[in-house]
């Protein structure tokens, strides 16, 4: 199951590769990991998806919370929460047609053009991981990606809730 | 960020600094005196050639010179397990460092609180691959509780508190502190601000048992009629012996020991079953098996214990005390959980717990208690002594006598180890001192002799064999020098004993590079290094050897014990079995 875990953790050198070194020695899966300082910039805020049943991400949360530089963890999929990917796209235009198409498209998915020359149109979007795969894969059939660069999920729980340190 | 972001200015009064000055260096060796280190294992080269400086000519620190860095960090590491204190490590860059990765791994292992300082090429060549340059805070990061690069020659203090801080808290472990040469200058001199309080908002183990938990733990524990105390090293480390030991007699417990755990309840206790796991005795596993309670202190359901966990312990209900919440339900599910050090949430368990019928207890386990020992009864560890070889089991068991039992005794790693768990009872804890985690063969020598520096009146015992004493011989150099007068009991088999044992079960008796075909003389190679070996080959002439070697107080002595190369260790528990499914002999099973 894909969980999104969010870590507090000191902004300090070393750090994440601590974090990045735990999950490949104990053999835990990342799919993507999206890291910043926080308002206090003492700290960092560390989001990563990953796979796993509830044994293992018990496992992955309880192992991460022992590094001496993690202040907190929480998963955010156990309750409800937003979550957001930015991606920026290169898309190459064939003809009038294609770059008509494909403004259209990223129009309907809410996204800018933050790019353009007479061959191409590079264009941001924010959403779900879902809403990227699904841009991604109607823009593929307009227009022909050039390169993608895609930040990884971040996320904060709805409500009250919150992660402080 | 820096460990300290403000730079601390020096106060000038009347010409007077009021904040000590002193270089890197010398902040080095003050602030291990500040933590109250007395003894530093190590080797100097290029890059801690400044603290060596440092180191001279005082008397705060002692340093004992090592010949080899791997030695350096099993000493500590023995010293350790013997003390509770944290052992220290100091090593040059590169190749010092990397030497004492096998080191800090066993202490990681087995949670030993350690300090390894290491040298590091100056701040400005990092990154270049600059001579005897590894990145050592990169290299042990798998295997430390956490590391300190220092930036600043100020910055030394706190990081020297915060690293000793973090080793011997909560669950305790190896800390590494990467000392840039620039950083300990001897020609700069700095303030010197040693932190009263070590406090850090990102870490805070938590010491005491949740009261509910520990109510729910107590009921089930109170009511099981099949219960089982399984007693690991979490108890040692923090010395709750003695409360272990009161629960289990109150409550008419029986009791079973780890290898981490030997010692911390009492081996010549009627109610002590054993060790328990892969070479564990027949009553610990059985007991274990067919428990409806067991109760974990500070053990960790290892898969040398657990064997296969599907069928592991089907009737119990499991109530895990530890300080790791990481330890709790990672192989085998819990029932009840308590995270907390074991001392202190034993203590709790007396506060919550009502008077005790001592008669009434014994009526509700009696029929348990007889079935165990209706298991003891099978003595599974009586061994065939007529063979006209020296059995392994029977040196051990010599060793014990000679020793009246309280003798400190470390191991390596192999059939030899197996043998002295078994077959030397231990009643104090920190007298047992094995690799159990990592199993590094090679440890037991450093091991005996960073116990003697901690206890030099001590009798300290190291039981090996021909293959992991080879591992680091050279420290018989390092005993000489000061004068540890170590006993080494080594149980020659002229093969490597577990491999040649796996073999002949797993492989058809095809002992692939299990042999040991050019031994050196033992006896002549211990004279060499200035020390007194004696070569024994006949079990009738095994107690008189023993009882010159412990007669020679103040010198190391050296024991080559010519073995049956064709002993096993048993009981074994058979692979993919529950925990009760065992060899006994060549021959028989459970």
């Amino acid at each position: 199951m894909r969980r999104i875990i969010s870590v507090l953790m000191e902004n300090e050198p070393g750090a994440l590769s601590r974090i990045i070194g735990l999950f490949s020695q104990r053999a835990y899966n990342v799919d993507s990991l999206c890291v910043a300082p926080i308002d206090d910039s003492s700290l960092s805020r560390l989001t990563i998806t990953t796979q796993g049943d509830d044994k293992v991400i018990e496992q992955i949360t309880k192992q991460v919370n022992k590094l001496i530089d993690v202040l907190k963890i929480s998963d955010l999929t156990e309750g409800s929460h937003v979550e957001r990917e930015l991606m920026l796209v290169k898309v190459g235009t064939r003809n009038e047609n294609s770059r008509a198409e494909v403004k259209r498209t990223v129009e309907i998915f809410r996204g800018k053009i933050v790019d353009v020359t007479p061959k191409n149109y590079t264009i941001e979007l924010t959403g779900t991981s879902d809403k990227l795969d699904a841009f991604v894969q109607t823009i593929g059939q307009t227009g022909e990606i050039i390169e993608l660069s895609r930040t990884g999920v971040c996320g904060l729980s709805r409500g009250e809730k919150a992660m402080r340190p | 960020m820096p460990v300290c972001a403000i730079p601390i200015q020096p106060i000038k009064l009347m010409g007077v600094f009021l904040v000590e000055m002193m270089s890197g260096a010398a902040m080095v060796v003050r602030a291990l005196k500040d933590v109250g280190v007395k003894h530093v294992f190590g080797y100097p080269g290029g890059a801690v050639l400044d603290i060596y400086d440092a180191l001279y000519a005082q008397e705060d620190v002692q340093h004992i010179l090592v010949r080899h860095e791997q030695a350096a960090a099993h000493m500590a590491d023995g010293y350790a397990r013997a003390t509770g204190q944290t052992g220290t490590v100091l090593v040059t860059s590169g190749p010092g460092a990397t030497n004492t990765i096998t080191g800090i791994a066993t202490a990681y292992m087995d949670s030993i609180p350690m300090v390894v300082l290491s040298g590091q090429v100056p701040s400005m060549h990092i990154g270049e691959d600059a001579f005897q340059e590894t990145d050592m805070v990169g290299c042990s990061r798998p295997i430390v509780k956490h590391s300190f690069l220092v930036k600043r020659a100020i910055d030394i203090p706190e990081a020297i508190a915060k690293a000793y801080y973090i080793a011997n808290s909560g669950r305790p472990g190896p800390v590494v502190v990467d000392l840039p040469k620039d950083t300990v200058n001897v020609q700069e001199n700095h303030p010197y601000r040693f932190p009263e309080k070590v406090q850090m908002r990102s870490y805070n183990p938590t010491i005491k048992g949740h009261l509910g938990q520990i109510k729910k733990a107590l009921k089930v524990l109170l009511k099981a009629k099949r219960p089982i105390v399984y007693v690991g090293g979490g108890a040692i480390a923090c010395d709750a012996s003695p409360l272990v030991t009161e629960l289990a007699e109150k409550l008419k417990l029986p009791v079973t020991n780890t290898l981490m755990g030997l010692g911390a309840f009492p081996g010549d206790h009627p109610q002590f079953l054993g060790m328990l796991g892969m070479h564990g005795t027949v009553q610990a596993n059985k007991t274990m098996h067919n428990a409806d309670c067991i109760l974990a202190l500070g053990a960790r359901f290892d898969d040398r214990v657990t064997n296969n966990v599907q069928k592991f312990c089907p009737h119990a209900q499991i109530i895990h005390v530890d300080i790791d919440p990481a330890s709790i339900s990672k192989t085998i599910n819990v029932h009840i959980p308590v995270v907390g050090s074991v001392k202190t949430v034993l203590t709790q368990f007396f506060e919550q717990m009502h008077e005790i019928d001592e008669n009434e207890r014994k009526d509700q386990l009696h029929d348990w208690w007889e079935q165990i020992e209706a298991w003891r009864s099978r003595d599974c560890l009586a061994y065939a002594k007529d063979s006209g070889l020296i059995k392994p089991q029977q040196v051990i068991e010599s060793l014990y006598k000679h020793t009246q039992g309280d003798a400190f005794i470390t191991s390596d790693v192999g059939q030899h180890q197996m043998f002295a768990a078994l077959y030397y009872p231990f009643a104090k804890p920190r007298r047992w001192i094995n690799s159990g985690g990592l199993g590094t063969m090679g440890f037991g020598l450093p091991a005996a002799m960073g116990v003697q520096v901690a206890h030099p009146d001590a009798v300290v015992a190291c039981v090996t064999g021909d293959g992991s004493i080879q591992m680091n011989i050279q420290e018989l150099a390092t005993c000489l020098q000061y004068g540890m007068p170590v006993k080494i009991i080594s149980l020659n088999n002229r093969a490597l004993g577990m491999v040649r044992q796996w073999q002949d079960m797993n492989y058809k008796g095809r002992h692939s590079h299990s042999y040991m075909d050019s031994l050196p003389d033992f006896v002549k190679l211990t004279e060499a290094y200035g020390h007194v070996g004696i070569k024994v080959e006949k079990p009738e002439e095994l107690d008189d050897a023993m009882a010159r070697c412990f007669a020679l107080k103040d010198k190391l002595v050296f024991m080559d014990i010519a073995v049956d190369q064709n002993e096993h260790v048993y009981p074994m528990q058979i692979k993919y079995g529950a925990m009760d499914d065992m060899r006994l002999s060549k021959t028989e099973r459970s």
